[in-house]
């Protein structure tokens, strides 16, 4: 009997999705008395609270409770990282949609009657609506941020072509089909048990507390799991928690806040729209030789973890490509929207973007094709292993993977190809690109690469495992599941990983920044090995063979010596013999840093690779595109559960081709987000999945110290999408070659019409521009 | 005000008091207690509602209760027969075309509304047939592959 780790697997709850079975909050059995709590939000983007009157709401029937900011508590304080995010506000509000009073009543019907007696006055106050607005009026959030290397200054003028333009990406909403939700229920000695669909059960656990004033062990917080969360849910589902709780306080009966679809998108932050300066050069070769990169990000009105985000993009605005000279600053810009936040990628495929419309550019501006001019540049030995925060490039898996695409994508007959299908085709043409992708794994936050686990085995073998990390559908408890049956030599029926929960991990970390199962993962296998050590001693004895000879812990079996023992009966015999049956395991990251100040350190403990070979389509007519193939091969390392690796990997691309070509958020100039369904905000659907989508695991790649050489996958394949933007920008050249293309993110069926009417028109581009280096070549 | 609707869920007869103006999407889940289906949207546009009413695929949070009077409603929850997974069930399971799960039961009733007209749907049919139904966590194309899958194994159930 083999073990479960390294081969595909069934979903651990896939059985139970099958047939309706599995549970989010909103399913729960509404426990008796249940309140609903409806959120009253700010109308207007910035303006004094004159008048809150809510004495009417609160006298309509079956209205229990109308609460303000006066009726918290504890510390009216939701922000996860500064203190200025006030969970109801108190005599200001900084964006439509921002929480003010909260109504619990019987039904929400009654509720949002309630809703509509509530008398408010706002003296409007001057609103910055956009990233723009707030870098030209010099409205930030934090600090620039600064990474140095060289000087591009010099660089840029010996260089052959030097490149200048800017390049914006937009915000993305996470639209996880479930929406936020909290289900608080008061419990004895006047504290709280809350579900949760968070990605954060501890820190919604120090939220709640710290709102209704009570210390941490007064509130447990459980979290089934989610129906997708994608970053959204890593601070921003603290919000509902905390409100719920605050109306079961009020009325000491169960409360439950969920949000419809419109709500959700109206009250939650977003993907952190980007705005980038750049100036690149490159000499004949199509080599970098310098990058200056000035960046600004859209915080929405409070800090979040808008400060990680913009480090975190910074940190990948070289991707995959080593630069002799840079200079990047960046800094948060604050708005009057709602406070953006995590977002899968988390900032790194903001980041990532920037470079590569450069690259692209240059490709077309040297003749190169989109593969060739990445692999010039690809980090590799030394000096070209530093990155530009100085953390060193080790165990490069680019130019292999490089290699290995290139050839099962048929890259180069495809090129050619496609220049035929352009050369006779007037109205469609065809774009092919490479795009490669660099990760960096870890939370910058160095302390925060910490796990726990808490492993129990009952006495007839069966075992739970608790640990801190949470299922958003990413399959973290398939992979935890298969770790802890190989740790323990069982079947995976006899392993159950159970809800998380903070009574059981305490002070866990966000399962955020791809690392869930790295560190939970980490931690399981420490607990189980504990436990392993504890019952070999039992097994010798009990199969009677000594210290020296080999035990086998393998398909629920323990073998030595010729005999063997089931692992319940091994159990049972070290329950009888009072061996400790349970055990934690521990894990930390070793050796990471990061000191801003300095711009140097070693934020990450490895790098994810992969890349990705697009083919697109374009009408000249209309702007519509196709993605016609999509090939990738990517480095998940010794993957633990391939089916569920490659899911992700699907599944990121697809939301990154969303973000990038679907996905617009448009917001009136009153500040209020127009598009807040999805009848008018577009994910992707069936019918926008490449029409040939190939997807491949590097092989024969184990990451030294991660989990049995696996290696994080979430985030990575977001940004292959970028790709998608690079095939359309050769698409749209195949038009009119050698025309400056300018192509504006997202690349909807209108930008992708303007860019092809201004090639016609010869305008020169709007938002990008070339200019000559002193050896200059001018396009 | 509430209403009696008598209807038929998953073949057992029911009769329920529901408010006027209360969805077949709200009855299920907080009246009936069948969870399965999921509210994404509220108002037609993502498909984690959809139920079959007479075989036909509905989106039942733009149904009132009192429209499914005197018909056939089939959830999720009722898709298996005598214990045994539906075929479109067992696909999705098997072919790892699920991952949060959130969109999955009225992906699975969109696909079991497609296989019962089109029992070999080609990719075409079946894109469109799930155009309706989005999902945020997949790339679509296991899902793609389990309504294969199940069309497969009803040709052929030994297979
Ligand atoms: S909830 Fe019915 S279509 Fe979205
Ligand atoms: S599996 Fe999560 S939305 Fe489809």
């Amino acid at each position: 009997m083999n073990s479960p780790l390294h081969r595909p697997a069934l979903h651990e709850s896939g059985h139970r999705h099958a047939n309706g079975e599995a549970l989010y909050v909103d399913d729960l059995p509404p426990p008796r008395g249940m309140l609903h709590g409806l959120v009253y939000v700010s109308p207007v983007a910035h303006g004094k609270i004159l008048r809150l009157d809510v004495s009417a709401a609160r006298a309509l029937p079956g209205v229990h409770a109308v609460l303000t900011a006066a009726d918290i508590p504890g510390h009216n304080d939701i922000a996860p990282v500064g203190k200025d995010e006030p969970l109801l506000a108190t005599d200001t509000v900084h964006c439509v949609g921002q929480h003010v009073a909260l109504i619990v009543a019987e039904s929400l019907a009654q509720a949002r009657r309630a809703q509509a007696a509530i008398v408010a006055e706002y003296q409007p106050l001057p609103a910055i609506l956009s990233l723009k607005e707030a870098m030209a009026a010099g409205s930030y959030l934090t600090q620039p941020h600064l990474i140095r290397r060289g000087d591009v200054q010099v660089a840029l003028q010996s260089s052959a072509l030097v490149l200048e333009g800017e390049v914006e990406t937009g915000a993305q909403d996470h639209f996880y089909l479930e929406t936020q939700v909290a289900l608080v229920v008061p419990e004895e000695e006047g504290g709280y048990r809350v579900w949760s669909s968070t990605q954060h059960p501890s820190e919604v656990q120090a939220k709640v507390a710290e709102i209704m004033g009570l210390a941490r062990h007064q509130v447990v917080v459980e979290t089934p799991r989610m129906g997708g969360g994608f970053g959204g849910k890593e601070t921003q589902g603290a919000h509902f928690a905390a409100l719920a709780a605050l109306g079961a306080g009020a009325t000491r009966r169960p409360v439950k806040v969920w949000l419809n679809r419109d709500q959700d998108m109206t009250q939650t932050g977003k993907r952190h729209p980007f705005h980038s300066k750049y100036r690149c050069g490159f000499d004949r070769d199509g080599k970098i030789t310098g990058l200056w990169v000035e960046t600004h990000s859209d915080g929405g009105w409070s800090l979040d973890l808008s400060r990680a985000i913009l480090d975190r993009c910074l940190f990948h605005l070289d991707n995959a490509y080593y630069l002799p000279n840079l200079h990047f600053s960046g800094r948060v810009c604050r708005t009057h929207q709602p406070s953006n936040t995590a977002f899968r990628g988390f900032g790194g495929p903001q980041g990532v973007a920037v470079i590569e419309v450069i690259l692209e550019r240059a490709a077309l501006a040297l003749g190169l094709d989109s593969a060739e001019i990445r692999a010039r540049n690809y980090y590799g030995p030394a000096p070209r292993d530093r990155t530009p925060y100085d953390q060193e490039v080790k165990d490069c898996r680019l130019d292999r993977i490089h290699r290995e695409l290139l050839l099962s994508a048929d890259y180069q007959n495809r090129l050619a190809e496609v220049a035929a299908y352009n050369q006779t085709s007037r109205y469609q043409k065809r774009g092919l690109a490479f795009q490669p992708v660099k990760f960096g794994i870890s939370f910058t936050h160095s302390m925060l690469n910490q796990a726990g686990a808490l492993v129990l085995i009952y006495a007839d073998g069966s075992v739970q495992v608790n640990h801190g990390g949470t299922e958003m559908g990413q399959g973290l408890q398939t992979k935890i599941r298969a770790i802890a049956a190989h740790e323990l030599g069982l079947l995976v029926e006899q392993v159950r990983v159970m809800t998380t929960a903070t009574d059981k991990v305490p002070n866990t970390s966000a399962t955020a920044a791809s690392s869930g199962a790295d560190l939970n993962g980490a931690a399981v296998k420490l607990a189980c090995e504990t436990l392993r050590e504890r019952l070999s001693p039992v097994a010798r004895s009990l199969l009677g063979i000594g210290e020296a000879e080999d035990l086998s812990y393998q398909g629920g079996t323990v073998r030595g010596g010729g005999r063997s023992v089931s692992f319940g009966e091994l159990a049972a015999v070290a329950y009888a013999r009072q061996i400790s049956l349970s055990a934690t395991g521990y894990y930390r990251t070793p050796d990471i840093r990061y000191d801003p100040a300095i711009g140097r350190g070693k934020p990450f403990h490895y790098f994810a690779y992969g890349a990705a070979v697009v083919e697109v389509e374009v009408s000249g007519l209309t702007g519509e595109h196709k993605v016609r193939r999509v090939d990738i091969l990517h480095d998940v390392g010794d993957s633990l559960v391939p089916t569920i690796d490659v899911g992700q990997i699907e599944g990121g691309f697809i939301q990154g081709l969303g973000w990038l070509t679907t996905e617009e958020l448009v917001v009136d100039a009153q500040g209020r987000l127009l598009t807040h369904s999805p009848d008018t905000y577009k994910i992707p659907t069936a019918g926008d999945a490449p029409r040939d989508f190939r997807v491949a695991l590097l092989t024969g790649a184990p990451q030294a110290d991660v989990v049995h050489g696996s290696k994080a996958v979430g985030e990575p394949p977001l940004m292959l999408a970028i790709g998608v933007v690079s095939a359309l920008r050769r698409a749209i050249d195949a038009f009119r070659p050698g025309a400056e293309v300018t192509l504006a993110i997202p690349c909807t069926p209108e930008s992708v019409l303007r860019a092809i009417t201004s090639l016609e028109t010869h305008e020169s581009g709007g938002n990008t521009r070339a200019i000559a280096g002193s050896a200059g070549i001018v396009i | 005000m509430k209403q009696l609707v008598a209807f038929e869920i998953n073949g057992d007869p029911v009769e329920v008091a529901a408010p006027v103006h209360h969805t077949l999407l709200e009855v299920l889940r907080y009246g009936l207690g069948l969870t399965g289906s999921k509210q994404g949207c509220d108002k037609g546009d993502c498909g984690a509602c959809t139920v079959l009413v007479d075989g036909q695929p509905v989106l039942s949070c733009l149904t009132l209760a009192v429209a499914a009077r005197g018909k056939q409603v089939v959830t999720i929850e009722g898709l298996a027969k005598n214990g045994r997974l539906d075929p479109v069930q067992d696909a999705f399971d098997r072919c790892g075309a699920l991952q949060c799960g959130f969109c999955q039961s009225g992906m699975m009733i969109s696909a079991r509304a497609l296989l019962n007209e089109h029992p070999c749907p080609t990719r075409e049919q079946t894109k469109l047939a799930l155009s309706g139904n989005l999902c945020r966590c997949t790339g679509y194309t296991k899902i793609f592959e389990a309504v294969d899958a199940a069309a497969l194994q009803e040709a052929d159930p030994k297979a």
